[in-house]
């Protein structure tokens, strides 16, 4: 089969198995587009803003599983996409972008609309290629897809100069279906004999501790994972990126750790003896302060990246190995071992962690005229049965959405957890929703974020994808104002959004449907239309108390055991001191 | 401590600037970094030295080994190594007994003189880095006009090798 450069690109794309393409198109990529028009097997998704394609392509990652794929133009196309490619980067999502560069023979004269996009992206990809011939465009595509996917995955940027994509220069194609890479070898396999001390130091413990982040879900090891606790009995928490993985509303789940993590989770942490952790990456977010991590703990790390173990904690057995293949080795040295758990132990321990769980920590005030954040996402929870995707922006809304919306399954909490990118929620909900036609798919926003990406409101009119934003709105860039509170004796600086625009008015101005609501009263029936209306984007803008606090807090320089809790906590903290239950 | 690490790498356009943007970015060290195809062109041989603690010097290679043109890579600190550092010093030579003592004092170094002026030689050095900074330091400031270095290779000892 002979083929030009862009019909390379479509046919490749077609033979990996891309449905969707998230892109927008420019002069460096006009052949490409050209080629694209002629068939319809791969969906074109004409986003409103680069940023929007690769932030709906890594959602799209995110939910499925599958690589997310962008085209953009070069210049300007490339650098728009690079706070897309960062996100990916920093969570470890696999995503292919193809940029268009100008022409071969104008590389370095410093012509219309180029930019070294290799250069300004290497600092941010898992890898980066600048095509030169037309000969190893195949190849380099699948190189590119076999980066992304395998090992600890993350982005992948493939610069086409115009050239290489002229539509009369034809070549025989044929698809790679296999790549060698001699300087790439994702896979590692975890050494036995280190599982198997894991394995002893996990059953002597006498306050076991799991801890386990994304590295579970990217792995796709949810399942060995919930085994292997539940054979077990031990407590887990889990990080942000995370969530899902292991049941949120199961008891064994005491809930997330870290700068908004639960107070019981965040104490455990800090008694327990043993510290399991198996693909997550001791971030800063997690740790606190770092020379008052775990002090009494023995730590076992499992991860894909040996860059990451022993990174910023030492770890004590360090295990170099996939999540899925660690723990179904565990699991067959569990069945066989004649090792004991101390039974007695363990009850102790849960008896001191339930002590920790009665306080309540994410309490909040549920009598107030003012509509809470916490009571909107509690909401959101029973309107959808707790089974929708939710994607989030980044502040108060998103530690909200991770703390009063238990996931139960995983790929199912879709949000920018290194980056943290505001802006992320709306097109990453669109590239769920795309994925997932029959599914409820809810952004859960504030109005400081949405306004970074709200030009797909378009988008999602043009493709028919009818996400509901949920804007929790409380008219401050909610996590600034609440560090300026704490941290800056409430000296608001440039955190209150003036002239907000009306939300009801623009969504409606986009073609979708707008509701506004302020009272506790009015929540439900505006959550349960919202969601009746299938076929449509709706836009729930909720006005929420200015000054809710996301709480529990560990500030910087401060351990797990230095949170700062709520004031109805500290409430309760008193009350159960008086009763004599508080030691 | 001192490291030296060697690499074997890619020998494509944008392997060198991943390896030095990995270190710019993360903030490590660089003493020095030496860079050249290998017997085989598609392979070129990296020598990177590098300072830090045992801590860092592990991500260094840790990072360094997750880059995808790194094909192999050692850490020559950790084994028997032979280092060497190439250097040319141009220097004022006018003057009969200056020529004379220039000389000498290559002589002892073990240095050749390459390039001869009126005014000038140019001398050629091969040794350790210490060894180079010693001749520098005996050549006298004011006597020097230029100073290149190649920066340090190594080589493992014995029959241990860093070839794929």
């Amino acid at each position: 089969m002979e083929l030009s450069g862009s019909e390379i690109i479509i046919q490749f794309l077609k033979d990996e198995g891309v449905k969707h393409l998230f892109g927008y198109p420019g002069g460096a990529v006009l052949h490409i587009y050209d080629a694209l028009q002629k068939q319809d097997d791969v969906m074109h998704i004409l986003v409103r803003h680069e940023q929007g394609a690769t932030h709906a392509a890594d959602g799209y990652a995110r939910a499925t599983g599958k690589p997310g794929v962008c085209l953009v133009t070069s210049g300007p196309g490339a650098t728009n996409a690079v706070t897309g490619i960062a996100t990916a980067y920093m969570d470890s999502i696999p995503l292919v972008v193809l940029t268009g560069q100008v022409p071969s023979h104008a590389i370095g004269s410093d012509a219309f609309q180029e930019v070294d996009a290799v250069g300004v992206t290497r600092p941010c990809v898992k890898h980066n290629f600048l095509v030169k011939d037309l000969n190893k465009l195949a190849e380099t595509l699948k190189k590119a897809f076999y980066v992304a996917t395998t090992g600890r995955p993350g982005p992948v940027v493939v610069d086409i100069p115009k050239d290489i994509t002229a539509p009369h220069i034809k070549i025989p194609y044929v698809y790679p279906e296999k790549i060698e890479m001699r300087s790439y070898n994702p896979n590692f396999k975890g050494h036995p004999r280190q599982i198997k001390r894991a394995l002893e130091l996990l059953l002597g413990a006498k306050r076991p501790m799991i801890y386990s982040g994304g590295g579970i879900i990217m792995g796709e090891a949810s399942e060995e994972l919930r085994k292997f606790v539940r054979k077990l009995g031990y407590p887990i928490t889990q990080t942000l990126m995370g969530l899902g993985a292991f049941p949120g509303t199961d008891p064994q789940f005491i809930g997330m750790l870290g700068m908004h993590g639960t107070y019981e989770a965040n104490m455990a942490m800090h008694e327990c003896d043993v510290l399991f952790c198996i693909g997550a990456r001791f971030d800063d977010r997690i740790t606190g302060v770092t020379s008052k991590f775990c002090p009494y703990a023995q730590i076992i790390h499992v991860d894909i990246d040996p860059a990451s173990i022993s990174k910023t904690i030492n770890a004590d057995v360090p295990i170099v190995g996939g999540a899925r293949q660690v723990l179904t080795e565990m699991l067959k040295a569990l069945d066989k071992t004649e090792l004991k758990i101390d039974k007695s132990a363990i009850d102790a321990w849960w008896k001191r962690i339930a002590a920790w769980q009665s306080q309540d920590s994410f309490a909040y005030d549920k009598t107030s005229e003012l509509i809470q954040p916490q009571a909107a996402v509690e909401e959101l929870y029973r309107v959808t049965k707790g089974d929708a995707y939710i994607t989030s922006d980044v502040g108060q809304h998103q530690m909200y959405a991770a703390q009063f919306y238990p996931f139960d399954k995983p790929r199912r909490w879709i949000n920018s957890g290194g980056l943290g990118t505001m802006g992320f929620g709306l097109p990453a909900a669109m590239g769920v929703k795309l994925a997932f036609p029959d599914k409820d798919v809810a952004c859960i926003t504030g109005e400081g974020s949405i306004q970074m990406c709200i030009q797909e409101l378009s988008t999602c009119l043009q493709y028919k994808t009818p996400v509901k934003i949920i804007n929790l709105n409380n008219r401050y860039l909610g996590m600034v104002r609440q560090w300026q509170e704490f941290f800056y004796e409430k000296r608001y600086s440039h955190v209150y959004m003036d002239s907000l625009p009306d939300f009801v008015k623009l969504a409606e101005a986009y073609g979708h449907v707008g509701i506004q609501v302020d009272k506790p009263a009015d929540l439900h029936d505006a959550m349960v239309e919202a969601f009746k209306l299938k076929d449509r984007t709706v836009f729930l803008d909720i006005i929420t108390d200015q000054e809710a606090n996301v709480y529990p807090m560990i500030s910087a320089g401060k351990a797990h055991n230095e949170m700062d809790i709520s004031p109805l906590q500290q409430l309760k903290q008193a009350s159960l001191k008086a009763k004599g239950e508080l030691v | 401590m001192r490291h030296i690490v060697s690499l074997l790498v890619e020998n494509e356009a944008g392997a060198l600037s991943r390896i030095s943007g990995l270190f710019s970015a993360r903030g490590y060290n660089i003493e020095s970094l030496t860079v050249a195809t290998t017997e085989d062109s598609t392979l070129s041989r990296m020598t990177i030295i590098t300072t830090g603690s045992d801590r860092i010097i592990e991500q260094i290679t840790k990072q360094l080994n997750k880059l995808v043109d790194v094909v192999k890579l050692q850490d020559m600190t950790e084994g028997n190594f032979i280092e060497r550092e190439m250097m040319f010093v141009k220097v004022k030579a006018d003057g009969e007994s200056k020529r004379a003592e220039i000389h000498r004092l290559s002589d002892i170094f073990r240095a050749r003189i390459i390039d001869v002026t009126d005014t000038t030689f140019c001398i050629e050095l091969t040794g350790s880095g210490d060894k180079l900074d010693a001749y520098i330091k005996a050549m006298h400031e004011n006597n020097i006009v230029e100073v290149v270095r190649s920066g340090s290779m190594g080589i493992l000892r014995g029959e241990k090798a860093l070839t794929l």
